[in-house]
Parts: C-alpha cells; structure tokens; sequence
C-alpha cells in the first residue's frame, strides 16, 4: 500500500465532513484530485529531481487530518496582538490548518483588499476562488494533488486592480497539537494589475514533541505591473516535516520578489514553479537555508521564460553543519521566442563539517538565441585563510567560525527588499547561529506567539 | 620577550626554516631581511600559530610562555600581532563587528567587561587617526574593495587597536606608492614604546629609512645568516645578496 493510499482511505471515509466543513471550488477540485492519485505514489529518492528527498517515506506514517475542524485550543487570534514597533503589520494566523484573525488585523487594509479564510472565501467571493483556485497548482505533482484533495482552509489574499498595500499582511501559521498531525493548508493570492502588496509567512511549531507533517500549496497571480513581495520563513522543529509547493504566473512587467528561508527545520521540500507570462516580468527568487544535526533540507526551482525581456535572478545558499543534508534543483527555461531574457541561477554552499552533504543540480535549458543566461553551483568550506586571520586578531576560532557563516548568507539578506525584516533576518541568524537555539521571539516575524509555550 | 631556540618548521612535510635562533627584547626594532623564498613570511606564519605549518623542531617562549602551545588566538591576546603581506578580504564582516570581536574576545581573554558601544567607537576614531584611515571603511566589510594602500593602514589601524606587545610587520611595504608607505610608517613608529618591539620583514631598505631598525638579521636557506646594525641594510641594498649567498654557500 502506498503512503496516498491510506489518504485516500481516509477521504473515501470521510468525504461528507470534508466538503461540509469546507466550500464552493475547493470541494469541487477534490473529485479531479483523486483521479490524479489513483493509482499515483509519491515521489522517491531516484526520481527526477528527487535526488535525495523520499516522499514516500515522510507521507507514510498516518498523520490524523482535522476533518471535523475540530477546536484544538489553539486560537492565537485571541490570545495575542502584534505590537512589535519596529515591524507593524497585518496579522493573519493559520493555526494547524484553521484561520484566524488578529484583533484589527484588518483596519490598516485598504478599500477592496481582502484578507480571509479562504473557506469563507469560496463563499462569499466565490468569484474570485472559482475564477484562480487551482488554476495553476499542477495535480500532476502528488503531494499537490493531495493538498487539494483534502484542503478545507487556507488564507485568501486579493489586492484589486492600482491598489497599494502599504503595511505588510502577515501571515503566521502555528503546528499544535498532542497527536501526530498533517495540516493541510491553501493560499491564494491574487494581486490584479498595478497592485502591490509584501507578505511575511512564518511557520513555528509550538508542541515540538509531536510529529507534524505541514503540508502547504501556494498560489500566487500577479497581473500586469503588479508588484508582490513574498517571504517565507521557516522556524519548526526536528519531528517538523514540511512540504511546500509555491506555484506563480505573472503577467506583463509584474515584479516578483520570493525568499524562502529555512531557520529551523526538521525535514523540509520546497518546491517554486514559476510561469513568466507576459513580456518584461522581473523575478528575484531567494532561499537561504541553515541546517545543522541532522536536519534535511531540499529546495527545488523551476522558472519558465516564454516572454521577451524577462529577466530572473536566483540564488540559493545553504550552510550545513554536523550531518545535516542540503538538495538544490533548480531549472530555468527559456522557451523558443523569449528573447532578451536575462536569467541567472546561482547556488551557493558551506559544508561547515565533514559529515555535512550538499547535493546541487543547476540547470538551464534555453530554446532561444537572443538571450543573456548563467548558472552555477558551488560547494565549499569555511574559508581557511580568512578563518586563521580572523584568530590571528585573537577572535577565537568556534566564533570566527559562526561569523564567517554569518557573513556567507549577507547577500541573501541584502536582497530581502523590507528593510525592517532585513534588520531582523540579520539579528536573528546572527543569534540564531551564535546560539543554535530557535525562539521565536528572536523571529524575523517577532509577533509574540511564544508566550503561549 | 621573544626567545627563538633552534626552529625548525616545514609545510607539507617540507622543511622550510632549519635552525632560527632570535632573541627579541622590549624596545627593539628588528629588521629580517632575505631574498625570495628565504623563509621570511614562514617565520611570521610559524610564530602566530597558522595551522598549514608543523613545528617540527626547537621552541619559542614569549614573555616565559611556550608560544608554540598556544592557539592562534591565545597568541594574540597575549599580545603578538602579525601584519600581513596579504591581508584577508572577508566578505560580509564588517570592520565594525570584526574589531568589536576581536577586542573583546581580548578582554574576556583578561577578565574585562566588553566594551560599551560608545567607548568602542571613541576607540575606533582615536586610532582611525593614526593612520588616517577613512570612516567610510569601517562600514565596510574587511578588506573587500579595499587598495594596496588602505589594506596596509588597516593592518596597522587593528595593530594600534590591539596594542600589542610584539609586532611583526610582513612585507607592509610591498604595494604602497611613497605616501602610503609614510603613513604606515609613521603610524608604526607613533605606536612605538619602550615597551613594545617590532620585527619589520622587507626586501629593501625603502622601508627602513622610516622605520630605523636597531638590528639586522639576513635570512637564507631557513637561517638566520647574518646579524649586524642598521649599516647591513644600507650594504644589501647597494650590493644585493649574492654575496652573503656566496659566502654562505662557499661555507659549507
């Protein structure tokens, strides 16, 4: 029996609790989701672009899904408010799967913004969810397909047309629970033309003792000359596994800027589609990832150029130490007509110990003549030289060591275009490195949620 | 302070320094002098403790202490401080943290307080001004971008810093134009006590007629060759070093 098999048990089983406890297009994908999974397995290690991550594995132990939406005492909303002076947003709480609103998180939103569950969502804008949900999250890919079939919450983000959102939304999902959990979340965001907004997703895990599997599928439109930031940290725990699929199109001249980063973390898979569609996009993808024990992180990229002047900047770095192993597959295509495409795939690696293991596989593959394109990967050490002058000024080595980590993931800060999340990241790998220990308090989203621990 | 004993040093199981006998006294300056490849900027490596060089023979005590035995950065707290021919660009490290971490890992290391972040930047322009280093490079990250020139005055910027107690200056003159090589210069020889001593490896007398030394050694073959006063410098620098190699390889 396949790891999906026990799901689609569970969804045979029950079916009418999932679609009444959610609705409208979410509950009318789920029929086209299951034919995607019959038969189907996860993806293992072997498969294209699988080359160290088996999914197989992290979906076959049986993870319990809160059909019934059943309280389990986690309501954030109440408990806390933001008020951290020097990042003000508007802040949304995913607790587990379920959404919640802090007090007045909405009052900064301007005119015609609407930041809800996306269950309510499929209700009362049905219009705008029958219109994007699901249009670009490929059934193809499993886990996806999974995440559809059993989706019932998730968080509606719609900036209508010329809209500036100035405050950043977010968004800060919580893993709680006694009992093994797989969460089961959904996001779509829309921004129509000329639309701009920043959004800052953070994950944590609350109840560490327990196995979470936080599985997530993003969806995010960006119309013409939108301009979307999109930042995705990640803060969980060791028995934390996570599995992302982030998929994007945008349309003419829109500016994207994606970072995802990973803190902390058990085991982790990221996946970013990006369909360029429409001439003149720009796309800053970013991931930064640090990993120590025995902690596994993978991220995969693949970015479609099928537009003129679009232009691509990646870059992904990984500092791993004690056994932790790091995967980076990244593709960029360039389609046949694309011309004048400007993309650069860069990633950058530190085994800091001998034991650590990076796996890197740039790729890019270009159908076009006009265009003007790079990859490359890299895996090194600490470097030696700049460690011994560092203790030659009498920094001791265990610290001249965490600084020139520190200093290796600078760039990948310097592109984060918020400036007060820029100050938090560098603070909070900064404490993060120096003390290992993950506390939210020092997260990039300080929003206060451990005081409930 | 400094006391070298029959040191020998190899690297990848090459013997580099075969026998160096130094004494090194407070308020001296010492010139090490040598053609390429003499062994010179092994000897600096050997004495601040790089990790690629193995010690294979002899010792070195500093102030009574068996340097050899001290980790890199235990030498420097205790007050040794190297100058480098190439200092290390270090990208994103700023000047900033980096000399906050080195001088208060110097502090802890004497059971110091930190220093508070308004002392520390008082601290940071008093000695800025020695080698009229600009601020603009504090903000900066170690070394990156920096000209032959600056890099040289940062060297000499973290010497006056970290006050210490033996420095040892590696070619500080290679790659300066002649104001350059004044400010250095200059700045070395403001940090100057009866306390302290300098050892100033060069090639030429050039940067001897700034910093005057009180002895001359010539290094070839991984030995301490030949000792005199200041007058050695002036003589190799007229007649080159062929003859000393004669007369040292005629020896044997």
């Amino acid at each position: 029996m396949t790891a999906i098999n026990q799901y689609i048990e569970l969804f045979k089983a029950t079916r009418e609790a999932i679609d009444a406890h959610s609705a409208g297009a979410l509950n009318a994908l789920r029929p086209k989701a299951l034919e995607a999974l019959e038969g189907a397995r996860m993806p293992v290690k072997g498969d294209e672009d699988y080359e160290v991550t088996d999914l197989e594995e992290v979906y076959a132990p049986d993870y319990g899904v809160n059909v019934n939406r059943i309280d389990l005492g986690v309501n954030p909303a109440e408990a806390f408010h933001c008020d951290v002076p020097n990042l003000s947003t508007c802040l949304y709480f995913l607790a587990n799967d379920a959404f919640f609103a802090a007090r007045n998180s909405d009052k900064n939103l301007p005119e015609g913004v609407i930041v809800k569950s996306l269950r309510r969502a499929a209700v009362e804008n049905a219009d705008i969810v029958e219109k994007y949900y699901g249009q670009i999250a490929s059934l193809d890919c499993r886990p996806t397909a999974l995440n559809t079939l059993l989706a019932q919450d998730g968080l509606l983000l719609y900036v209508p047309k010329g809209v500036v959102v100035e405050k950043p939304i977010q968004l800060v999902n919580i893993l709680n629970s006694a009992t093994p959990l797989m969460a089961v979340r959904r996001l779509l965001i829309v921004l129509e033309d000329d639309a701009q907004a920043r959004m800052l997703v953070c994950d944590h895990t609350q109840n560490k003792q327990t196995d979470y599997l936080n599985t997530q599928v993003v969806e995010i439109f960006a119309g013409k000359r939108a301009v979307f930031d999109y930042y995705d940290i990640e803060d969980s725990s060791d028995s934390t596994h996570r599995v992302s699929n982030i998929y994007i199109r945008q349309q003419e001249a829109s500016n994207l800027m994606v970072d995802g980063i990973t803190l902390t973390n058990g085991f982790t898979r990221n996946n970013y589609v990006v369909d360029l569609d429409g001439d003149r996009t720009e796309l800053h993808l970013l991931g930064m990832a640090m990993a120590s024990g025995r902690r596994h992180v993978d991220n995969h990229t693949a970015v479609n150029h099928r537009h003129k002047y679009g232009t691509t900047s990646e870059l992904f770095k990984y500092v791993l130490d004690d056994q932790a192993v790091g995967s980076f597959s990244g593709l960029i295509k360039v389609f046949p007509g694309a011309d004048k495409t400007e993309a650069y795939q860069s990633n950058k690696n530190v085994c800091a110990s001998p034991e650590a293991r990076m796996y890197s596989k740039p790729q890019l593959i270009i159908d076009c003549d006009d265009v003007k394109c790079s990859h490359g990967s890299s895996i090194g050490q600490i470097d030696q030289n700049a460690l011994f002058y560092m203790q030659s000024r009498g920094i001791p080595e265990h610290e001249a060591r965490l600084m020139l980590m520190q200093a290796f993931m600078n760039d990948v800060i310097a592109g984060v275009r918020l400036e007060s999340l820029k100050d938090r990241l560098r603070h909070l790998v900064e404490t993060h490195i120096l003390g290992g220990s993950s506390s939210c308090q020092d997260c990039a989203g300080a929003c206060p949620t451990t005081k409930k621990d | 302070m400094l006391e070298i004993k029959n040191l020998h040093a190899a690297i990848d199981g090459k013997e580099i320094l075969k026998g160096i006998n130094l004494t090194v006294r407070p308020g001296e300056v010492h010139a090490i002098m040598g053609p390429n490849g003499s062994g010179k900027s092994t000897l600096s490596s050997v004495l601040t403790g790089h990790p690629a060089f193995t010690v294979t023979e002899g010792e070195v005590t500093f102030y009574g202490k068996n340097l050899l035995e001290l980790s890199a950065e235990d030498r420097s707290h205790e007050g040794l401080f190297l100058s480098f021919q190439y200092p290390v660009e270090i990208p994103g490290v700023s000047m900033v943290n980096f000399m906050r971490a080195a001088l208060n890992a110097k502090r802890k290391y004497y059971n110091q307080e930190p220093l508070s972040a308004s002392d520390f930047l008082k601290l940071m322009r008093e000695k800025r001004a020695i080698v009229q280093l600009d601020n603009k490079l504090a903000s900066r990250s170690v070394n990156e971008g920096f000209s032959g020139g600056e890099k040289k005055r940062n060297e000499i910027f973290q010497m006056a810093v970290l006050e210490p107690r033996l420095s040892i200056l590696d070619e500080t003159d290679s790659g300066l134009d002649i104001d350059a090589l004044r400010i250095v210069a200059e700045g070395v020889n403001k940090l100057k006590t009866e306390n302290n001593a300098t050892i100033v490896i060069t090639h030429y007398q050039r940067l001897l007629d700034y910093i005057k030394p009180d002895i001359v050694h010539v290094l070839y073959k991984g030995r301490i060759v030949k000792t005199a006063g200041p007058e050695l410098a002036l003589e190799l620098e007229e007649r080159g070093y062929d003859w000393i190699k004669e007369e040292v390889d005629n020896a044997k």
